[in-house]
């Protein structure tokens, strides 16, 4: 049986929002019937995504952050959108220990995270315009009957 | 998310409960300097058994840290990790400079051990 669900959400890059986040996601993904472990790798990879959009896209302005999830079938498919300053160099921001940003001790590991907890990451950024992150993960130990 | 600090042996316990992200992170980061500061201490345990979630954010805390302690001579430790935690922790190496306890119990046993 196919099994299709979407959900949009646009909410203000405020820290407060990585929780809404990752927890919105959560929840939207439970019908597959996922392990704990595919909540935590999915909760993980949005949270780092959306703390990006919020800390990088936006430094200190104000700004929206869209996060999209899908589900097809037995797939996730989460966008993560901003329209902040964009990533001048993708290949070296997704550089394991690389942060623009050492003064906030971060670690540098945002798209490392995201790339090890999903099966696919897709960054496309354009100065000026904004980034978008798109992840795919297959949730493959669960009990989906939708008959 | 709460943070408690305990001293023993001049090494600094830093309990979290609750989900360590960005947002959390200033704040344990914030407290644990202060208190290690204020209590004159050497090394730091944190104990991560009430931490129900945790992105690289938290990683960065403790990379943070190790840096300060590393360079007053002391150590950093972890204790009470569950398998999700785990799974970044090890994706970020840490393990390599951070060390890792069952427990806390075990943890403060060694360290009162090295005095």
């Amino acid at each position: 049986m196919s099994y299709e669900n979407k959900t949009t959400i646009k909410f203000q890059s405020v820290p407060e929002n990585e929780k809404f986040a990752r927890t919105s996601a959560a929840i939207f993904i439970s019908p597959l019937n996922p392990t704990l472990s595919e909540i935590n790798d999915i909760k993980t990879a949005v949270s780092e995504a959306v703390t990006n959009a919020i800390i990088h896209g936006y430094e200190d302005n104000s700004g929206e952050v869209l996060l999209e999830c899908v589900i097809k079938n037995d797939t996730v498919y989460i966008k993560i959108e901003d329209k902040g300053k964009g990533i001048e160099n993708i290949e070296e921001a997704m550089s394991p220990l690389y942060t623009s940003k050492p003064d906030l001790g971060r670690s540098g590991l945002g798209f490392t995270v995201m790339e090890s907890f999903m099966d696919e990451v897709k960054v496309s950024s354009k100065v000026g315009i904004g980034t978008t992150i798109e992840m795919t993960k297959k949730i493959i130990d669960n009990g989906f009957k939708k008959e | 998310m709460s943070i408690m600090c305990t001293s023993e042996n001049r090494t600094l316990i830093v309990k979290i409960i609750g989900e360590i992200d960005h947002c959390s992170s200033n704040e344990i980061k914030n407290k644990t300097d202060k208190e290690y500061k204020r209590l004159n201490s050497k090394n730091i345990i944190f104990d991560l058994s009430g931490v129900t979630f945790m992105d690289s954010s938290g990683i960065g805390v403790i990379m943070g840290r190790y840096k300060n302690v590393n360079a007053n001579g002391g150590i950093v430790a972890a204790a009470a990790i569950n398998k999700e935690l785990k799974k970044i922790f090890e994706i970020s190496g840490l393990f390599k400079i951070v060390k890792y306890y069952e427990n806390i119990e075990k943890a403060l046993n060694e360290f009162s051990l090295r005095g």
